[in-house]
């Protein structure tokens, strides 16, 4: 872990963002390194969700550069970015609730069924067997996320934890190599979250995905992240590996307050 | 004993067999990735051959323990049969253990090797690595969380395979060679009991016995090629190695295996299986489902089941066992399968199960007979570890409840004057590993195995019924047999009662202590109106009182006919003021009560039982959950029961 002849991934570069009058990010930059697990922590209004917003192109910032494989990015929309390969989970589980685990995931796939339009209308010939080689990848990721049980269970029915890992799954349909995970553990149990680490240290390790991942719950950052960014009122305020900004004095004033 | 056919008494000799004959035929079956996939046994044989060979080249010698450690998969089923063609022993362990348990037997056994199916496995190995220095090798099936692993002595399953493959001929030869010793008489296998009585200990059995008792029972239930077998019981339990190994290879059958713990269910429903093994409380898991989806079903519906079920409980039975029956009964019994039964049987993936095993604990008649009626040919069979399972079995025309049927091919029985069941069978054990004084103890020169269960032969029937364990069984003041356990069982039968506590061993007559069960009794106070506010409150009111009257006058009633048990008839009982908790150790952790520590505690209860009195005050100390000590005061009614002189069935035949 936290290797430092890693290659970069991305690079954030002095990004500026603002809601009318409200700054939400002041010139901020940090880097991704490529197989690394990111953490992007703070306080409530910091700028994580902002920060992400950004990267997978759903905000486009005032000022600043996003450098992605050794390229400056143009401006470009969600879907284009997330062609490129960056995939994301949402604060609030955003799936198709009346669908089922298997069609969720299967719309992770959404972006790399290419054929015909008028095989897929009838589901025939071609559409059908490009249809069961992403189910196959599909299937694959369900077992890897041992959710095969809810396989056929229309997600509105399931508990929140297991939602979330649909969620997952469905963002990892996408190959993606950098995903973008918000609060992937909000609201859950100890042993949801628990779980929760685990898959995503093995979607890490297993499927060398990049992950930049925003998370409240301090002693799972620690635990899981190779590096962590600090952000505070839309400033970058540390960054470095867990222990060190742990001991970072800053960081302690801003999560715990400073004496007046 | 029987004579086997020595050119069919082991597990290579089977395998070969197999190929032979059902080459192309399904062999195992595995779901993945949401699709069944299908090894013939020719593919299985492939399979096997290619891990043996690996096995060889990784240093597997003849003898070496192999333990096999994870959910039922087709993978580790072939690990199992890999080591007995390289003339290791395979030592099935079960995979929710702990890893201190794990330990004692990987120590006990000193394994050299471990194939284990995941991640888990090898943390749970790695944690008391230390403990386990013979431990030299570890295979693991699925590779996931363990990229990062040292490779060192952590070896992938399908690479071990890949090398066995790979031979140029060097390996075969060698494999060959040791195939060829192999005789019946070689150990197949080392399964350790569960334990309930002590330290578990490791049951050696040759080919022999496990191929000859599995092909004694599939004779007897004629399995086939044809049959289909899911299995979901844990592999280190002899009744899964007997049947998902024994009997699968026996009859050259199929074996399926479901996705996942939490699929199994699903997965039961689409394989279908032709037979089934379930324990009681699975079956009565079950049962209790159906029932709660009939409540929340639409009013017609549930009328509905309720006529059919009325009415399958009138005729089901008799129709299953092919007796006479009425035309128009008949006919409503099919329209009843056509809108009842067959959909609810295909609901609990049951439809084509033409057998169904329940074993291992007493099943109340009445949910025997639920599955019967609706046409599921449950039967009894009675087995144990050291037996290589199969003692007794039920024939599909002498099917009961309340007893385990008679002795298979192979099999002997005798009753010994303390009622202890002995037995010499065919697939009876070799020996207790490295444990030859409880070998002695169990198993005399002449090679009668006592069971540890003490039963009689029930003389209407002429099939075996066990009544308790051996050395809770005694006798009555008169003579006659005091078996607690079984009259308990009955007691608990009754989904009121929680627990009950039998005495009377030396004694004129039998008491007893019952615990109501709060969520029924519960509900039924809420359904007629009366205010409790605690479990002793509730077990103190008279209408509850009277309703435990009638259960246990309705089991004396019941031993009133059975001549051997009549004296265990209950002539005065109480219910007791709190629940017997394992935080107090008046029961075990599996829910077992502990007699003695129970006479002792409530001395003054059992006197005043003994004694007459109407009424007895008494104070309990009771451990809260936090760990701390409190004390409870109650005053408990004594009840009366009615008791009935015995009616000899001879009399009335």
């Amino acid at each position: 872990m936290g290797n430092t002849d890693q290659n970069v991934m991305m690079e954030v570069k002095n990004i500026n963002l603002r809601f009318g009058g409200v700054i939400a990010i002041q010139d901020v930059s940090f880097d991704i390194l490529e197989g690394e697990i990111r953490a992007i922590i703070g306080p409530n209004g910091a700028g994580k969700s902002s920060m992400l917003n950004v990267i997978n192109g759903f905000y486009h910032p005032q000022e600043g550069e996003i450098w992605y494989r050794g390229e400056k990015r143009p401006s470009m929309e969600p879907y284009e970015i997330a062609k490129t390969g960056i995939a994301r989970t949402f604060q609030n589980i955003a799936l198709f609730k009346g669908m089922t685990t298997i069609e969720n995931v299967m719309t992770g796939r959404q972006l790399k069924m290419n054929k015909n339009f008028f095989w897929q209308m009838i589901r025939y010939g071609p559409a059908i067997e490009e249809e069961v080689e992403h189910r196959r990848r599909c299937e694959e990721i369900i077992d890897f996320l041992e959710i095969n049980h809810i396989r056929k269970t229309p997600v509105g029915a399931l508990p929140y934890g297991l939602q979330k890992r649909v969620e997952l799954a469905r963002a990892l349909a996408m190959d993606p190599t950098l995903l973008l995970l918000d609060e992937p553990m909000a609201g859950m149990n100890v042993e949801e979250k628990q779980d929760m680490s685990r898959f995503i240290v093995d979607v890490n390790e297993e499927f060398g995905t990049t992950i930049a991942l925003i998370e409240h719950d301090m002693a799972v950052v620690m635990d899981l992240a190779d590096r962590v960014v600090v952000l505070d009122y839309g400033k970058l305020l540390a960054d470095g590996t867990p222990n060190e900004v742990q001991k970072n004095q800053a960081v302690i004033d801003a999560y715990l307050g400073v004496p007046h | 004993m029987v004579d086997i056919d020595t050119s069919l008494d082991t597990v290579p000799k089977i395998l070969e067999r197999n190929v032979q004959k059902f080459g192309n035929s399904p062999a195992y079956r595995e779901k993945e990735f949401g699709i069944w996939q299908t090894w013939t046994w020719s593919q299985a044989n492939q399979e096997i051959m290619n891990l043996s060979k690996g096995l060889i080249d990784l240093g597997v010698k003849e003898g070496d323990h192999v333990a096999v450690i994870g959910r039922n998969r087709p993978y580790l089923y072939w690990s199992l049969v890999a080591a007995q063609h390289v003339g290791a022993v395979p030592v099935p362990l079960y995979q929710d253990a702990v890893a201190e348990e794990m330990e004692y037997i990987l120590t006990h056994c000193s394994a050299k090797f471990a194939i284990v199916g995941d991640q888990e496995q090898v943390d749970k190995i790695y944690e008391i690595k230390d403990k386990v220095k013979e431990l030299k090798e570890i295979i693991f099936v699925d590779p996931k969380g363990l990229r990062k692993y040292d490779k060192a002595h952590l070896h992938l399953f399908s690479d071990i395979s890949e090398r066995g493959k790979a031979d140029q001929g060097q390996l075969k030869s060698e494999l060959d060679k040791r195939v060829a010793k192999i005789s019946g008489d070689t150990t197949c296998v080392l399964l350790y009991t569960s334990g309930t009585t002590g330290k578990s200990k490791g049951v050696v059995q040759n080919h022999s016995a496990i191929i000859g008792a599995s092909l004694s029972a599939n004779e007897f239930d004629r399995w086939t090629e044809n049959d289909h077998i899911v299995c979901y019981l844990p592999m280190a339990w002899v009744g899964d190695f007997m049947i998902s190994v024994g009997q699968v290879m026996g009859a050259g059958a199929c074996l399926n295996c479901p996705e996942g713990a939490d699929t199994t269910q699903m997965d039961i429903r689409e394989m279908g299986p032709s037979v089934f093994f379930g324990p009681p409380p699975l079956w009565e898991r079950l049962k209790t489902s159906v029932n709660i989806r009939i409540e929340d079903a639409s009013a017609i519906k549930r009328r509905a089941f309720h006529y059919f079920m009325n009415h399958a409980e009138k005729v089901g039975k008799r129709i299953l066992e092919k007796e006479n029956v009425g035309l128009i009964d008949r006919v409503k019994y099919s329209i009843g399968e056509f809108i009842i039964y067959g959909p609810l049987k295909n609901m609990l993936g049951l439809t084509k199960v033409r057998i169904a095993y329940t074993a291992g604990e007493a099943i109340s008649s009445e949910l025997f007979d639920f599955y019967r009626s609706i046409g599921i040919n449950l039967k009894q069979l009675y087995g144990q570890t050291e037996a290589s399972v199969f003692l007794t079995m039920q024939s599909d025309d002498e099917v009961q409840s309340d007893t385990v049927g008679k002795p298979i091919k192979g099999v002997e029985l005798k009753i010994a004057d303390s009622g202890e069941v002995l037995y010499r069978s065919v697939g009876a054990f070799k020996e207790y590993y490295k444990n030859p004084k409880a070998t002695k103890e169990t198993k005399d020169k002449a090679g009668w195995v006592a069971t540890g269960d003490a039963g009689y032969i029930d003389e209407a029937s002429g099939q075996l019924r066990i009544i308790d364990r051996a050395k809770d069984v005694g006798k009555t003041k008169s003579g006659l047999m005091f078996a607690p356990k079984y009259v308990e069982n009955k007691l608990k039968f009754f989904p009121n009662i929680l627990e009950a506590v039998l005495f009377g061993a030396g004694q004129e007559k039998c008491v007893a202590f019952l615990n109501i069960d709060l969520s029924a009794v519960g509900n039924w106070a809420e359904r007629n109106n009366i205010n409790y506010a605690s479990y002793q409150e509730l077990a103190s009111n008279s209408e509850v009182m009277n309703i435990m009257k009638e259960h246990v006058e309705e089991v004396n009633k019941a031993l009133a006919k059975d001549s051997v048990m009549s004296g265990c008839q209950i002539h005065r009982f109480l219910i007791l003021h709190k629940e017997l908790d394992p935080d107090d150790g008046e029961i075990t952790r599996t829910r077992k009560v502990r007699r003695g520590f129970v006479s002792q505690k409530y001395e003054d209860l059992i006197d005043a039982l003994y004694k007459g009195a109407k009424q007895v005050s008494t104070k309990t100390e009771v451990t809260y959950e936090d760990g701390k000590k409190g004390y409870l005061e109650a005053t408990l009614n004594i009840v009366d029961a009615q008791t009935f002189v015995l009616q000899s069935k001879s009399d009335a035949a």
